[in-house]
């Protein structure tokens, strides 16, 4: 199995600054000696005022994909706020069917994605659904649920820049990639 | 506040950010903030920080003070700031210290009574300057308002530059961002869990939606959620043991309690379609989510321990994005309108609703702790920005970045004083 993707940590060390806060309230109004505003405490009424300390995490390469079948188109479109397979996308599946059927050890991702309106959150469930229906497309065909997963990138990963309707439709799909 | 910005050398890692106050309200307090004595040489204009604070709450006005020569010590000529038709005065200074660090007093004054309100002082390094005028603004706005000041919270954000994807851990005016991780592939969804300490998010690292929580301070992060299919939507149940999370691992999208630790996930409902963007009610009892069982994305409402789910959105045909504020009484979500998706706040004793924006492409409102201010994602002039806004939608403030399209924003909670 390939290793899908590298991980760097890199963990920056960071300034935790330190300080303390302390409440004058108490002081009266004709006091006019600086040292003596600073109320003479700076325990109990220390206030710490470093917690912006944050550690940074940089990941680093993608994986890379394994081979899927020769020839065959790896991406399924959806017409808009569509889950359906159109017709002339199941000879497309049916190829992929048998190129995974053929290697047991053979792993597909079926990656389901929207186009660019809405919400994230929202478009990730929606486009989960195209994966599924693809997912349940291969199933029929006697593809092992052991041998793909279905998920979902929402409105994340457009395959084209731009609203345009014509960006908009090739973005609304689902993409077979092997690992 | 604006020369001051724009003589600052842009930082091209940090997001660099601009406050505009774009709208006017009706009753304001009008305060002074004096130049802090030493200001000149320090490296930040700590007047100019909480004067923004102050204006960007839509609670306060702020009454010309340039050109005052005052410090914390000096009492001043109260009938000279009536006359400028100020309510209030603050007055400061910084001084840097021998070992570098600064010294930062600072009084606030009534001057219609002519009355000390109090004061306090700090010494802090360098790093913290920006921290120490958030909390001078919190003090003011506590001591004018009765109610606790969010200007010394945090808020986390995503930008995307380039192909990078970064989540970053910003002051709540948007200033002073650290990078808390840095990825090749998309991150959604940072909610700060209810002790400030730490983030759950959502990160396609893997090349799949997957759930962390991550140690802000440390760094250190452990998968919450990685299951089959799809894992996404985390939300944080107020005494922080638990997650709401979307899990598509039995087929579908739908939500699950699991343990902030990790662990077996629980299901809380069974639905036909999908279910997402979970949301706990302030006291823990209930969940908002969203749901399109009923055909169209609408919200809906149900107890933690299950049972029926009751819808909360009846107007347009497309509402999702919930969140309810810390005191229970306010829902903001976006709602699809004749095409544009525009936040909303709903009263949620009345029902009422009122659109708050005059932009198309709202996302992912989240509310201060103190229930007064919502921050949101946006698009303005082709560019995605993050937007404060009173719940009104009277005061907006842009927090405008450099560094790429800003987006997911999340209001961490109030800090431990």
């Amino acid at each position: 199995m390939i290793k899908r993707f590298t991980l760097a940590l890199t963990v920056v060390a960071l300034v935790a600054g330190c300080s303390s806060g302390v409440k004058l309230d108490d002081v009266p109004v004709e006091d006019k000696n600086a040292t003596s505003t600073m109320g003479g405490n700076t325990g109990a009424n220390s206030g710490n005022t470093a917690q912006s300390g944050v550690a940074g995490v940089d990941l680093g390469q993608s994986g890379r994909d394994a081979a899927g079948p020769v020839g065959v188109s790896r991406i399924v479109y959806f017409d808009y706020d569509s889950y359906v397979i159109k017709p002339e996308f199941q000879s497309l599946i049916e190829a992929h069917s048998r190129f995974i059927k053929a290697g047991t050890n053979r792993k597909l991702m079926i990656e389901g994605h929207t186009d660019d309106r809405g919400g994230r959150e929202y478009n990730l469930a929606l486009g989960q659904k195209r994966a599924e229906a693809v997912r349940r497309s291969l199933a029929l065909l006697g593809v092992q649920d052991s041998q793909m997963e279905a998920v979902s990138f929402g409105k994340e990963k457009p395959a084209v820049q731009g609203n345009s309707e014509d960006a908009r439709a090739q973005n609304r799909r689902a993409e077979l990639s092997y690992r | 506040m604006l020369a001051a910005l724009i003589s600052t050398p842009a930082l091209p890692a940090l997001a660099q950010f601009r406050v505009e106050v774009t709208g006017v309200g009706l009753t304001q307090l009008p305060i002074a903030i004096a130049p802090f004595r030493g200001e000149a040489q320090s490296p930040q204009k700590i007047s100019a920080i909480v004067q923004a604070d102050l204006e960007r709450s839509g609670q306060f006005r702020a009454v010309d003070a340039s050109g005052a020569v005052l410090d914390e010590t000096a009492r001043p000529d109260v009938a000279l700031w009536r006359q400028k038709s100020a309510d209030s005065l603050a007055t400061g200074s910084v001084t840097r210290l021998a070992d570098g660090r600064f010294d930062v007093r600072f009084r606030l004054w009534d001057v219609v009574k002519g009355q000390d309100l109090g004061g306090q002082s700090f010494v802090v390094t360098q790093g913290d300057l920006r921290l120490v005028s958030h909390r001078i603004a919190d003090f003011i706005y506590e001591k004018l308002t009765g109610e606790r000041g969010i200007f010394s919270t945090r808020i986390a954000y995503v930008t995307k530059t380039g192909s990078r994807y970064s989540l970053w851990v910003a002051d709540a005016d948007g200033e002073n961002a650290q990078s808390a991780l840095s990825s090749p592939e998309p991150i959604i969804s940072p909610a700060w869990s209810p002790n400030g300490g730490q983030l759950a998010y959502v990160s396609f690292e893997s090349r799949k939606p997957v759930v962390y929580v991550h140690d802000v301070a440390s760094g250190r992060r452990r998968l919450i959620a990685n299951f089959r299919g799809s894992n996404s939507a985390p939300a944080w149940a107020p005494d922080g043991r638990s997650l709401a999370v979307t899990l598509s691992r039995d087929g579908g999208s739908q939500l699950y309690t699991i343990d902030a630790n990790g662990g077996e996930p629980r299901r809380l409902m069974q639905s036909a379609g999908i279910d997402t963007e979970p949301m706990f009610s302030g006291d823990g009892r209930s969940i908002y989510f969203v749901s399109d069982r009923g055909g169209a994305p609408q919200i809906y409402k149900v107890s933690t321990s299950g049972g029926n789910a009751e819808r909360v959105t009846f107007t347009g045909s497309y509402n999702i994005s919930p969140s309810v504020s810390p005191d229970g009484r306010w829902l903001a979500y976006i709602s699809r309108v004749g095409g544009a998706f525009k936040l909303h706040v709903m009263d949620l004793s009345s029902g009422t609703v009122n659109a708050v924006t005059d932009t198309t492409a709202d996302e992912n409102p989240s509310f201060a702790p103190n229930s007064r201010l919502i921050v949101y994602a946006t698009q303005q002039q082709g560019r995605e920005a993050l937007m404060t806004t009173t719940l009104d939608g009277k005061i907006k403030a842009r927090l405008a970045g450099q560094a790429g399209d800003i987006r997911e924003p999340d209001w961490g909670p109030f800090q431990k004083q």
